[in-house]
C-alpha cells in the first residue's frame, strides 16, 4: 500500500495515494471538473483547459496534468475558474457548427452538456473561422467525420496513434486554422483506416460519430415481406444497460431479447451461438495447421479491423489469418441457409439479418465483397439503444426472456469472446478436446484474461498432453504490430495470435456506450462476461447441443466438412496498394 | 577531484594562432554579416584584396589584410569598415570608397567624409572609443563579434576560445563549474530569466544515464537577431559554452536548434563544429580528457512556438512542434525522455567568460537580481539601430538616448515595445528603469529575448497591439483553446477598432479575454500573447478610446480613420494634386481652392506629396 497523503479540495481535506494527477484526486473524492481532452487511457494532453483549478499561491493550473502534492489547496469552482471555463466554452461554441438539434451526438455530446451546465445562453463572440465549408466525410460504412464540429481536443489523434499505432488522423495547419484530417485531406475510406471507431468513441462532440443505420433497420422491421431476425454479440449484453442507467457489467441479455421482440423482430438469435460455431471451426483449423506445421501462428479473424489491418499493412501474412468467418459472419449465412428447415414461411430470400455489435468495423465487415448480402444491417450497441428509446420501450421494466431456437443456445466459451483473450481461451478449451479426446480439467485460463492497459499483450503456454502450444493474446493494433515485427524477424515461436483492435477487446469496442471517461468500465464489462461464463452449465463450445445438432443435421457431421467450409469460411485480399506504406 | 593532464595545450594553441594573426599585419575589418552583405560588403572585401590587403599573399611592404568579420552591431551605418589599430570606424562605405581608405591607411591619414557623425553633437567621431554607441556598451557574450573572422578557428582561439573549457577539463570538477555559474547569478537569456545554475544543478542531480544539452537558437521574435549574431559571428563561443555545460551536467550529446531561416548561422556552426572536432576541441575525449561531447544541428522549420522548450523537444524528436504539459521537469525527463538541459544561445555564450574571469567578475555587473549584461536588438525610431550589449542596470533612457542617439528626426519619444510579441510596452515613466528581469515583470513587460522597438509620436499604439496580436495569432500552434480561439477573437476586435468600428465594451472584452488567455493557456506563447494588448490598454487607453469614440487615430496611422482635407486658405488652385490623384478624387477649377471627394479618396497620400503649398492636411 502506498502512503496516504492529504490535500484540500474546496476546503475539504481529502486523501490521495498513487493518483498521478490532481484531476484523479478530484474525481476519486466526489468532485468533478469538466474535461474535453482528458481521457484516462490516453496520454496527458492539457489542451482544452476546461479542467483548470485555482491553487492557493500558484494560481490557475490545469488539473489533468498537475501531479498531486500533500497539503496543496485547490479550488475547483472559484470565480476566476468559472469565468475562464465559461469563456472557453463561449470561444469553442463561437466556432462550432451549432446544429445540436440535428446532431448525431445530441444528448451524448460533452460540449452540449457543459454548455448547459454552465448556463451559456449567449455567445459574445462572432464566428470567425468558416469551418462549415469543410467537407463531411461519410463515405465509409462506419464513421462520419464532420470537421466543423471539431474542438481540436486531439483525443481521436491520440487514440489512433496510441491504440492502433496507425495515425490515420493527424493535425493539419496551425493556430486557428488547425484541423484534424487524414493524409492529404482524403476520406477515411481512401486511407488505411480500419474503422475500429475508437476515434469516435473518445470524441467529445459530433465531429466523429457512428454512421447510423437506424432508419434502414426500422424500414426492414416494418417491411411485411421480410422475416427479420436479430443477433447480439457477446459484449453487447454487459454494456447495454449503461444506456439505461444500469451498472457497467450488468448482464441484461434477457431484457435485450425481450426488447427486440417488442420492436417487432421475428426471431431472436444470439451471436454467442455462432461464437461457439467459430470455435469449432477455428479449433479444427488450428489442430490441422499444428499437425501439418503450416501457416503458424494462426491469426484469429473475428476482429474485422484486425483483418483489414493485415490486408492493408501486411498482405504477406494473409495466409496466417484463420479462414473462419467471424461469429457475425457465420450466423447470418447459417440462418439464411438453414432456418427454412426449422420454421415455416421462411425462405432464403425473405430472411433479413440484423446484428447488434459493439463495433463500427462490423458495419464494414458486412459489406466486404466476400460477405456482402449475408448480414443485412449492422447496428452498434448505441444505435440499438436509441431504437429502444424511440420505440417507447421501458427497458428497465422488461422481464427476462429467452432467445429462439435453434440458434439461441450458447456456452460460456461463446460469451467470453467479448473480452480480449476470450477467443483464445475458448479455442484452447475445445482444441484440447479435439486433440486428446479428453476434457481440460481447469478451464479458467486466467493468464489470458485482463483488459486493462497493462494486459494488452498476454502470453501463455498450454500443455496439450505433451504438445506445448504457445498462445499470444494482443489487444490494440499498436501491440499487434510489435508481435508482427517479431514474427517477421523470425523471433516468435507462438502458435496462436489472438488480436482485437480495441483496447481490451470488444467490451471496449467503438460502438459501445461511451466508456472513455473511466478506465474501469471496460473491466467491469469483462467481469460481467466472465461471471456469466462461470455460471453457465455449458462452458465449452463442443458441448453445445445445438451446435452438435447443427453439424449433424446441416453441416456434414463435423467441423471442416465441405458444407461447413462453403458456408463458414472466407478468403482475404491484398489491399496494400494505395496504403500509407505503399505510398511511403 | 583529481586533476587531469590534457593532451591539448590550449596556451600553445593560442600562441600558434596568434602568430598566424600577427603575420596578417594591419587588420582591416569589414563587417560581413547579413545586413552588410546585403549592402555589398563582399564587393568591399574583393576590392581590398585586389589592392593588396590579402592575408593569403602578404607580399607588400605595407602589410595589410582585410578580414571579413561578423556583425559589429551598428547595422544602421553599414557597410562598416573598422581599423582596430587606428581605432577608426568608417560608416556607409561603398565600393568606390575602398581605394581612398586603402591609400589613407598607407599614408596614415583619415578619410573624414566616411566618419560617423554623432547625431546629438552633430560632429564627426574620429576615435572609436568616443562613439557613444560602442562606448556605453559592455560586450561579454558578443565580445568577439565583429572583431574576428567567424570562419577561422585560429582567430577564435587567439581570442581565447576553448581556454575556459580547457580549464574546466583540467580541474575535472563538475561541482565547481555549477557553483561558479550559480554564484555568477546568470539567468536564462531566452525570456523567462530562470536561474541558470539552478537549472544545471537539477539536471546534474539526474545524471548517470544518457543526458542531453540543447541550445535554443530558434530566435523568432520579429526584429530580434541577438542569437543569430552570436551563432554567425562567434560560433565557437557558443560551442564552448555548451561543452562546459555538458561537462557540468554529465551529458555527452547536444543539439543546437536553429531556424532554417538562418542559413549563415547553420553554415558557420557546422564549419566550427567540424574544425573544433578536427583539433580535438569537441567530439570524442576532448583535449585528451575522458569527456566526450557531440553536437548536432537541428534545423527548425520556422514555427515561432518551437522556441518554447517542450515544443522544441517535440520538434527534435520528429513530432509536430506543439508544447507538452510540463508536469515532469525536463531535468528529469526531456529529450527522448532523458534528462535534458536547455538554454538559449546567449546564456551559453556567457559561460566561457564566467569560467575564465570568475563568477565575481560577472556578478559585479547588473542589478541585485539581474547580473551581467544583456544583448538587445535596438530597432524602430531611434537614430542608431543595431545590436547592443549593456549591463543589466542600464536604464531605458541610456539605451534610447545615449546608445541609440535619441529619436529619429527630432520627434518625441512615445514608447518602447520590449520582449517582442510576448513582451509589453514601456512608456516615458519607465525611462529611468533598469533593464532588470524583476522590475520589468512588475510593470507588465519582460526582458524577453531582447527585442527593443522604439516608437515615436507618429506610432499608433492600437496598430502596434494589432500587429503583435496578428503575429501571435498566426504563430499559435492551435493546441490549447484559450490561445487558439482567444487570440483570434482579440485580433478580430483590434481589427474592428483600427477600422473605426469598435465599441466601448470591446475594451472590457479585450481585457477579459486577455486575462483568460494569460491564465488559461498551456505554454508561454499563449500566456504572454495578450501582453502587448494589456500593457498598451493600461498605458494608452485614451488612444483606444479615441479610435472608438471619436473615430480618430491620434497618430494619424490607421487608414480607415484618417481623411485628407485641402485647406482653402493655403490652396492656390495649381491643380497639381488633382493631376496626381490616381483615382480622380480631387475636384476644382484652376486658381480656386480644390476639394477632395471623400467617397472616392483611397488615402494614398499622393496629393500631400505633390502639393507645393502644404495645403493638404490629414485629419
Amino acid at each position: 500500500m502506498s502512503d496516504k497523503k492529504t490535500l484540500f479540495i474546496n476546503n475539504i481535506e481529502v486523501e490521495f495515494t498513487d493518483e498521478k494527477t490532481v484531476l484523479e484526486v478530484i474525481r476519486n473524492n466526489g468532485f468533478d471538473v469538466p474535461t474535453f481532452c482528458h481521457r484516462p487511457d490516453l496520454t496527458q494532453y492539457g489542451a482544452c483547459r476546461m479542467c483548470i483549478v485555482e491553487q492557493e499561491g500558484r494560481g490557475i493550473q490545469a488539473s489533468c496534468t498537475m501531479p498531486p502534492r500533500a497539503g496543496i489547496k485547490i479550488q475547483t469552482n472559484s470565480d476566476k475558474v468559472r469565468k475562464i471555463r465559461k469563456t472557453i466554452l463561449e470561444l469553442l461554441l463561437a466556432n462550432h457548427k451549432r446544429e445540436c438539434l440535428t446532431c448525431e451526438k445530441s444528448g451524448n455530446c460533452e460540449l452540449q452538456k457543459y454548455a448547459a451546465e454552465y448556463g451559456i445562453t449567449d455567445i459574445r463572440f462572432p464566428k470567425l473561422e468558416e469551418k462549415d465549408y469543410l467537407p463531411i466525410d461519410n463515405f465509409n460504412p462506419s464513421i462520419v467525420r464532420d470537421p466543423s464540429k471539431c474542438i481540436l481536443c486531439g483525443a481521436c489523434v491520440r487514440a489512433c496513434s496510441e491504440f492502433q499505432g496507425h495515425s490515420v488522423l493527424g493535425f493539419v495547419n496551425r493556430g486557428s486554422n488547425t484541423v484534424v484530417s487524414p493524409m492529404n485531406g482524403r476520406y477515411l475510406s481512401q486511407v488505411d483506416c480500419v474503422f475500429c471507431g475508437q476515434c469516435q468513441s473518445v470524441c467529445p462532440t459530433g465531429a466523429l460519430s457512428i454512421k447510423s443505420d437506424i432508419d434502414r433497420a426500422w424500414e426492414l422491421i416494418n417491411n411485411k415481406e421480410k422475416k427479420v431476425v436479430i443477433q447480439f454479440a457477446p459484449s453487447v449484453r454487459v454494456a447495454f444497460g449503461e444506456e439505461f442507467n444500469l451498472e457497467a457489467g450488468e448482464n441484461t441479455i434477457g431484457k435485450i431479447y425481450a426488447a427486440a421482440r417488442r420492436l417487432g423482430f421475428d426471431l431472436i438469435f444470439d451471436t454467442n451461438f455462432s461464437a461457439d460455431l467459430t470455435i469449432m471451426e477455428e479449433a479444427n483449423e488450428f489442430v490441422g495447421r499444428l499437425t501439418k506445421g503450416e501457416n503458424l501462428p494462426l491469426f484469429t479473424s473475428c476482429c474485422p479491423a484486425w483483418v483489414r489491418y493485415v490486408e492493408t499493412q501486411h498482405p504477406e501474412l494473409i495466409n496466417h489469418l484463420s479462414t473462419c468467418k467471424s461469429p457475425q459472419g457465420m450466423l447470418s449465412p447459417v440462418v439464411k441457409e438453414f432456418l427454412p428447415n426449422y420454421y415455416e414461411g421462411y425462405t432464403k430470400e425473405n430472411i433479413a439479418v440484423i446484428s447488434v455489435m459493439p463495433c463500427t468495423a462490423k458495419k464494414y465487415e458486412a459489406i466486404r465483397e466476400q460477405l456482402f448480402g449475408e448480414t443485412d444491417i449492422v447496428l452498434t450497441t448505441q444505435e440499438f439503444a436509441k431504437m429502444i428509446k424511440a420505440a417507447g420501450i421501458d427497458f428497465k421494466k422488461l422481464k427476462d426472456e429467452k432467445a429462439d431456437s435453434p440458434f439461441g443456445l450458447y456456452t460460456g466459451a461463446g460469451t467470453i469472446f467479448g473480452a480480449s483473450g476470450g477467443v483464445a481461451e475458448a479455442a484452447v478449451r475445445t482444441a484440447y478436446n479435439m486433440v486428446t479426446g479428453e476434457e481440460l480439467s481447469n478451464i479458467d485460463i486466467t493468464p489470458l484474461r485482463g483488459v486493462d492497459a497493462e494486459s494488452r499483450t498476454k502470453d501463455m503456454i498450454v500443455d496439450i498432453k505433451g504438445t506445448q502450444v504457445k498462445v499470444r493474446v494482443v489487444s490494440t493494433l499498436k501491440e499487434a504490430e510489435k508481435s508482427l515485427q517479431e514474427l517477421i524477424a523470425g523471433k516468435s515461436d507462438y502458435h496462436i495470435l489472438e488480436v482485437m483492435a480495441c483496447p481490451g477487446g470488444c467490451v471496449n469496442g467503438g460502438g459501445q456506450p461511451t466508456s472513455c471517461l473511466d478506465s474501469k468500465i471496460k473491466e467491469k464489462r469483462a467481469q460481467g462476461l466472465y461471471e456469466e461464463d462461470k455460471n453457465l452449465e455449458l462452458r465449452k463450445s463442443h458441448t453445445n447441443p445445438d451446435i452438435i445438432k447443427l453439424y449433424d443435421e446441416c453441416l456434414g457431421g463435423k467441423p471442416g466438412s465441405e458444407k461447413a467450409h462453403h458456408l463458414l469460411h472466407t478468403s482475404y485480399t491484398d489491399k496494400f496498394k494505395g496504403s500509407y506504406k505503399d505510398i511511403k | 577531484m583529481e586533476k587531469i593532464k590534457l593532451t591539448v595545450d590550449i596556451k600553445e594553441e593560442q600562441k600558434k594562432a596568434q602568430e598566424i594573426i600577427n603575420k596578417q599585419g594591419r587588420r582591416i575589418l569589414v563587417c560581413a554579416s547579413t545586413g552588410c552583405l546585403a549592402n555589398g560588403a563582399l564587393d568591399l572585401i574583393e576590392k581590398f584584396k585586389e589592392l593588396g590587403a590579402n592575408a593569403d599573399i602578404l607580399t607588400k611592404e605595407d602589410k595589410m589584410s582585410v578580414i571579413p568579420t561578423g556583425c559589429i552591431g551598428f547595422c544602421e551605418q553599414g557597410c562598416l569598415v573598422v581599423i582596430p589599430d587606428r581605432k577608426l570606424t568608417y560608416v556607409h562605405v561603398k565600393k568606390e570608397d575602398v581605394e581612398e581608405i586603402y591609400d589613407s591607411l598607407k599614408n596614415n591619414t583619415i578619410v573624414e567624409r566616411l566618419l560617423y557623425v554623432d547625431p546629438a553633437l552633430n560632429s564627426k567621431v574620429v576615435n572609436n572609443e568616443e562613439m557613444n554607441f560602442y562606448a556605453k556598451q559592455t560586450r561579454t557574450a558578443m565580445k568577439n563579434c565583429g572583431l574576428i573572422n567567424p570562419e577561422s578557428l585560429d582567430e577564435a582561439i587567439a581570442a581565447g576560445a576553448y581556454s575556459a573549457l580547457s580549464k574546466v577539463l583540467e580541474e575535472n570538477d563538475q561541482e565547481f563549474v555549477i557553483s561558479e555559474i550559480e554564484k555568477s547569478g546568470l539567468r536564462g537569456r531566452g525570456g523567462g530569466g530562470f536561474a541558470t545554475g539552478k537549472k544545471w544543478r537539477s539536471v546534474y542531480q539526474h545524471r548517470g544515464g544518457k543526458s542531453y544539452v540543447i541550445c535554443n537558437g530558434d530566435e523568432g521574435d520579429p526584429g530580434a537577431f541577438m542569437d543569430r549574431s552570436v551563432m554567425e559571428d562567434d560560433p565557437n563561443k557558443l560551442l564552448e559554452g555548451m561543452a562546459i555545460a555538458a561537462f557540468a551536467v554529465g551529458a555527452d550529446e547536444g543539439y543546437i536548434y536553429v531556424r532554417a531561416e538562418y542559413p549563415l548561422a547553420i553554415k558557420r556552426l557546422k564549419m566550427a563544429i567540424a574544425a573544433a572536432e578536427e583539433r580535438n576541441l569537441l567530439g570524442k575525449n576532448i583535449m585528451g580528457s575522458n569527456f566526450s561531447f557531440h553536437i548536432h544541428i537541428k534545423e527548425g522549420a520556422g514555427a515561432f512556438v518551437c522556441g518554447e522548450s517542450s515544443a522544441l523537444i517535440a520538434s527534435i524528436e520528429g513530432e509536430r512542434g506543439m508544447p507538452r504539459p510540463k508536469n515532469i521537469h525536463m531535468a528529469e525527463c526531456g529529450l527522448f525522455k532523458r534528462p535534458t538541459l536547455l538554454n538559449n544561445v546567449e546564456t551559453f555564450a556567457n559561460v566561457p567568460l564566467i569560467i575564465t574571469n570568475g563568477s565575481e567578475w560577472f556578478s559585479a555587473m547588473g542589478t541585485e537580481g539581474s547580473k551581467g549584461t544583456k544583448t538587445f536588438a535596438l530597432t524602430g525610431e531611434v537614430n542608431n539601430t543595431g545590436l547592443i550589449e549593456v549591463p543589466m542596470n542600464t536604464t531605458l533612457r541610456q539605451i534610447v538616448f545615449d546608445l541609440g542617439g535619441g529619436i529619429r528626426n527630432g520627434k518625441k519619444f512615445k514608447a518602447v515595445q520590449i520582449g517582442g510579441p510576448s513582451g509589453g510596452c514601456l512608456t516615458e515613466e519607465h525611462l529611468d528603469m533598469p533593464m532588470d528581469y524583476d522590475q520589468l515583470k512588475k510593470v507588465g513587460a519582460m526582458v524577453g529575448s531582447g527585442g527593443l522597438v522604439v516608437m515615436n509620436e507618429d506610432t499608433c499604439i492600437v496598430e502596434v497591439a494589432r500587429f503583435f496580436m496578428n503575429f501571435t495569432q498566426h504563430e499559435s500552434c492551435g493546441k490549447c483553446t484559450p490561445c487558439r480561439e482567444g487570440t483570434k477573437q482579440m485580433l478580430a476586435i483590434l481589427e474592428r477598432i483600427v477600422r473605426g468600428q469598435g465599441k466601448m465594451e470591446d475594451l472590457d472584452t479585450l481585457e477579459e479575454l486577455g486575462e483568460v488567455i494569460k491564465e488559461g493557456s498551456l505554454c508561454g506563447l499563449g500566456k504572454s500573447a495578450p501582453n502587448p494588448v494589456l500593457s498598451t490598454l493600461k498605458y494608452f487607453r485614451d488612444e483606444y478610446v479615441a479610435h472608438i469614440k471619436d473615430k480618430k487615430c491620434p497618430a494619424g496611422v490607421c487608414k480607415a480613420l484618417k481623411h485628407f482635407e485641402i485647406q482653402e486658405d493655403k490652396c492656390k488652385g495649381c491643380t497639381k494634386c488633382a493631376r496626381n490623384c490616381p483615382v480622380g478624387a480631387i475636384e476644382g477649377t484652376i486658381k480656386e481652392p480644390h476639394k477632395i471627394n471623400q467617397d472616392k479618396c483611397i488615402k494614398c497620400g499622393a496629393c500631400i506629396d505633390n502639393c507645393p503649398f502644404k495645403a493638404i492636411e490629414i485629419k
